[in-house]
């Protein structure tokens, strides 16, 4: 059975949301207070939604230098798997884990809704499960979810087939449509969309048991 | 010697700013013609103890690239705004 951390920054909100999927998905769930200099051996790491550190200064910026991150790094660094969610993707584009930024949504709003989202790579700990093309109804709850990055970090995102994830209807003016990206190797992901919130058909979507179904490593238990 | 300093922190050009661009919009709603370029970022103002305005300033820049900016989609510049 995975183990999975839930990094617990002050300020994150969606670590029971995060805890409460994988659990639903036959993993265990086990929360890491931001304080703490090592991961217990856990098989994979979330870091969930919310504000961590008051998102002062900049969302992510003051996350990245609490002491949990070293070891969320060398965990990342030997090809642990590890999911920013949100607040948690900003917290790893900050901390260098993923390439790019993540800026004020174009418009200037605060968006609350659902998205359709494309899978546009197979090639991550995210989207193993999910088929290429595949659409998935996930919600958004962001303010500052519009990647940007220069024009050869995209080409290199591109090629590389780090883009996992793109909105079909593009919500926030993030560049290429960019709703998730991987590292490299696709062992590090990040996404703006709350996969944790699309776990039912009674809650509206279901659509995002394939996405952490895939990174707990179950993809065979994708009923909702 | 104690040092005043002001870092200044703006997104680097070729990045979209729409608050920026927000705010020139509503310019010419309130009488301004003529005005363009707007660009939304934010000032820090802080102390440094240092031996020279050289050490001071480069102390200040080094903070700024580390954290108060982000070097990705922002420039970061210190200067020295006086001197105690």
């Amino acid at each position: 059975m995975a183990r999975i951390g839930v990094v617990v920054f002050p300020g994150s909100n969606c670590e029971y949301d995060a805890a409460s999927a994988v659990t639903d998905l036959g993993a265990t769930a086990e929360f890491i207070w931001h304080t703490a200099t090592d991961l217990n051996g856990v098989d994979g790491i979330i870091l969930p939604g919310g504000f961590a550190h008051g998102d002062y200064l900049r969302p992510g910026a003051l996350a990245r230098f609490s002491p949990v991150m070293a070891a969320v790094n060398e965990f990342a660094a030997a090809g642990g798997s590890v999911l920013g969610i949100c607040n948690g993707f900003q917290v790893l584009t900050e901390a260098g884990l993923l390439p790019g930024a993540l800026q004020k949504n174009r418009g200037l709003t605060f968006l609350c809704q659902p998205t359709t989202l494309i899978v546009s790579s197979t090639n991550s700990v995210l989207t193993r499960g999910a088929t290429l093309g595949q659409e998935l109804s996930v919600p958004i709850n962001h303010f500052s979810g519009s990647y940007t990055c220069d024009d050869a970090t995209y080409e290199r995102l591109y090629a590389n087939r780090q883009i996992v994830l793109t909105y079909k209807d593009n919500p926030n003016g993030s560049r290429g449509n960019i709703a998730g990206v991987a590292n490299e190797a696709g062992n590090v992901v990040g996404l703006m969309p709350h996969p944790e919130r699309a776990m039912s058909h009674l809650l509206g979507s279901a659509d995002g048991r394939v996405l952490l179904a895939g990174f707990v490593g179950l993809t065979s238990t994708l009923s909702a | 010697m104690n040092y005043s300093l002001v870092v200044d922190v703006t997104l680097r050009s070729g990045i979209a700013d729409p608050e920026g661009a927000t705010i020139e919009r509503a310019l010419p709603a309130l009488g301004f013609s003529g005005i363009s370029d707007v660009r939304a970022g934010k000032s820090f103002r802080l102390n440094v103890e240092a031996d020279s305005e050289a050490e001071a300033v480069a102390t200040a820049q080094s903070l700024a690239q580390r954290l108060l900016s982000n070097p990705v989609i922002e420039d970061a510049t210190a200067r020295i705004a006086g001197a105690n």
